[in-house]
């Protein structure tokens, strides 16, 4: 069967988890890919864990990415890597928070979309495609910070890499 | 707020049923908030159609019906349990038919992501004779739901489309096509032993709808929702909605059956896809319903455990069918539950009552969330309304002692939704100490995302419109000892006012009234809006 990449997004109500899988998914979408994405949103209220699926390539068949199948897994808040570990295959990729925690500032709003620059540098969609999916899921009046902790985010990826 | 449409886009199953209901010209959506149907109708209206909540899920199924009988197209949408209150509308709708094409959506929640039941809604098919169909992504959530609307028509009947939380929720690809338009513009038809149904006229209604049944089932044994797909002779799938997709990814080679119309059954086409494999499982999330009725028809198909029909199917949980693997699953990682968000008005009630030790009968809402620590202050929750009927109970036949500590508590919008009926039960039937209700009225429909209803005095859009006040229903329907109290603004006061009301021995409704926190700056934001229009009119 045709390689499909599979990403869990994982972090708390109230941390940008859907959001950051929407621009994943979105950017695989521009990169010509057939996409699936899936989660479990339910309640409003703020603080309870939240898991989203993305899965793409030539052709995707379910939304859901089971046990131990994720390629990578990018979790934006401390205390929810232990919960989603279990996800990730034995060579995957985990994306952790500490990851840009040395990157200087960035505002709290934009962790997700920094760790969205850490797990592009794993993944083959081109970086301007990956600004064009921040650009279509954000208010233009978030665009100019996301796309800098974007860019922040690849930054650290590649120091720690090289 | 329309939106720039493209051919192929990235869609949840909600706003490719958004879409295609525009695009299918619909004229009128309806329905009631619940999760995971709540952004059908949110989307239909950002693409311009006319969307609106009603007040529960019956008189939103009522009104689609009524624009249907009217000859126009009418989306009617809830979750699964919004179906039960609907039911009623539901089971005559199918011996009145309809007009206009209506298509109710049923967003099922198989491992309940966030419902109090999990409760097969393709059972609601076969009891009321409705026609069903079950897409199995977004694209087919569009292509159904146009499907759908052109069935509708043709056989005279609603539709039923069934969804489930990960066709509703999940993201695909969806290309556009055009899909089957109206054939007529609304026009008032007299048709009274059609439309009146005494039992003179429902007797042959109810044959007209086995007619209409029997030629809708010939039609599905071939037709473009009936997907046959042949591949490997050792192996046949029977399916429908999402599993499909579970199914290719762990057997790829097998060959498939989804029914995409999943009532009634081509019973036929499946006879003939059976005889073709060697084996053939039927593989279904939820109850057994496939499996019983294919059993009936004699067929030899295998089906899965009934550890299976708890909780969502998934492609380990479809392997572990097809390949009876009966070894223990791994448990569901426990994440952090949700929480009443710090600053939630619904806190100080919590712990009031808490404090107070008293027995909660409580009901559906973020408040619900009252049961956790550290508050532990909810003794019941069935279903959208129950808090007051049942609280009204327990007073009936609980020692006095107790009986008197008995209070219920109820969200605004579910007061509107199916508390107002409980409310006159409390008046015509008083239980000897009176009773407590409490209604936490945060001015918006919170735990689906923040929905407006008639309590808000604001419609889908946001803009204002005509507004239900509680405090005058309460009066007008006859209750004396009505206090209205901002439960953030002083503990002291809030903790006094429930003591007084349960003191009183006499029937009491305290109104808790501050808005959600996470709701109040846009709910400022609609409010200046409405201000600045009225000015500019006057
Ligand atoms: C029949 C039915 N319809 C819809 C729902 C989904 N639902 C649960 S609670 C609720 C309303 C909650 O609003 P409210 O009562 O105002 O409480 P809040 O969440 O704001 O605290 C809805 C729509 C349901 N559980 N049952
Ligand atoms: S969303 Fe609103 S009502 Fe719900 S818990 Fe948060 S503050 Fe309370």
């Amino acid at each position: 069967m045709k390689k499909v990449t599979n990403v869990v997004v994982a972090g708390l109500g109230g941390q940008g988890v859907v959001k950051a899988s929407d621009i994943l998914a979105d950017a695989a979408f521009r990169a010509g890919m057939d996409v699936k994405k899936s989660e479990i949103h339910g309640m409003s209220q703020r603080g309870g864990s939240v898991a989203s699926d993305v899965r793409f390539g030539e052709r995707v068949n379910s939304p859901m990415i089971t046990r131990g199948e994720a390629d990578c897994l990018l979790v934006i808040a401390p205390d929810q890597v232990d919960v989603n570990r279990h996800v990730l295959k034995s060579d995957g990729v985990l994306v952790s928070p500490d990851t840009v925690a040395n990157i200087g500032k960035i505002q709290a709003k934009t962790v997700n979309v920094a760790l969205l620059g850490v797990l592009s540098t794993h993944l083959d969609i081109p970086v301007p495609l990956w600004e064009e999916a921040i650009r279509a899921n954000l208010a233009e009046k978030h665009h100019k910070l996301n796309i800098e902790a974007f860019q922040r985010g690849r930054e650290a990826a590649r120091s720690t890499q090289a | 707020m329309t939106r720039t449409l493209h051919e192929r886009m990235l869609l949840s199953g909600n706003e490719a049923v958004a879409l295609a209901a525009l695009r299918s010209g619909v004229l009128l959506g309806t329905g009631y908030p619940g999760t995971p149907s709540t952004e059908i109708l949110e989307a239909f209206a950002a693409l311009g159609g006319k969307a609106q909540w009603a007040p529960n899920e019956k008189v939103a199924l009522e009104v689609g019906l009524g624009a249907a009988f009217g000859g126009a197209r009418a989306l009617v949408t809830m979750k699964h349990v919004g179906v039960n209150v609907a039911a009623d509308v539901l089971f005559t709708a199918t011996y009145t038919g309809v007009s206009g094409g209506l298509v109710l959506i049923s967003a099922d929640d198989p491992g309940m992501a966030s419902s109090q039941n999990e409760q097969d809604n393709r059972n609601y098919a076969r009891a009321a004779g409705v026609i069903m169909l079950e897409p199995a992504d977004s694209q087919q959530a569009y292509d159904f739901t146009g499907a759908g609307f052109a069935l509708s028509e043709k056989f005279g009947l609603p539709v039923m489309l069934r969804m489930t939380t990960r066709v509703c929720h999940s993201k695909s690809i969806v290309t556009q096509s055009p899909l089957p338009q109206p054939q007529a513009t609304p026009n008032f038809k007299r048709d009274v032993p059609g439309r009146v149904m005494i039992p003179a006229h429902a007797r042959p209604a109810h044959r007209r709808l086995r007619e209409k049944l029997a030629r809708a089932a010939a039609y599905a044994e071939n037709c473009p929702q009936t997907i046959i797909e042949k591949g490997s002779k050792a192996l046949g799938v029977i399916t429908s909605g999402v599993v499909i997709a579970h199914a290719k990814e762990v057997a790829p080679d097998a060959s498939f059956f989804q029914l995409g119309l999943s009532y009634p059954l081509p019973l036929n086409a499946i006879k003939e896809f059976v005889a073709s494999v060697d084996r053939c499982v039927v593989v279904e999330e939820g109850d057994p319903i496939l499996e019983t009725e294919l059993r009936a028809a004699g067929l030899n198909i295998e089906a899965k455990p009934e550890a299976f029909r708890f909780g969502e199917l998934n492609a380990d949980r479809v392997r572990r069918i097809l390949e009876h693997d009966n070894s223990p699953e791994a448990a569901l990682a426990a994440g952090k539950p949700p929480m009443l968000c710090e600053g939630c008005s619904h806190r100080p009630v919590f712990e009031t009552l808490n404090k107070l030790g008293c027995i909660v009968s409580g009901d559906i809402g973020c408040y619900t969330l009252g049961v956790l620590p550290p508050f532990s202050a909810m003794d019941s929750c069935v279903c959208m309304g129950a808090s007051i009927g049942v609280g009204l109970g327990l007073r009936h036949v609980l020692p006095p002692e107790q009986a008197k500590r008995v209070v219920s508590v109820i969200g605004d919008s579910t007061f509107i939704h199916s508390g107002l009926t409980g409310l006159a039960e409390m008046v015509y039937n008083p239980p000897p100490n009176g009773h407590v209700l409490m209604i936490l009225d945060n001015g918006t429909t919170a735990m689906t995302g923040q929905q407006e209803h008639p309590g808000t005095g604001r419609d889908l859009l946001h803009h204002p419109t005509g507004h239900v006040r509680f405090e005058e229903v309460i009066h007008a329907m006859g209750i004396r000892h009505v206090v209205t109290i901002d439960p953030m603004a002083d503990a002291v006061a809030l903790e006094n006012a429930i003591i007084e009301a349960l003191d009183s021995g006499q029937l009491a409704v305290i109104v808790a009234r501050k808005p959600c926190i996470l709701a109040a700056p846009k709910i400022r934001v609609y409010e200046r809006a409405a201000a600045e229009k009225m000015m500019a009119t006057e």
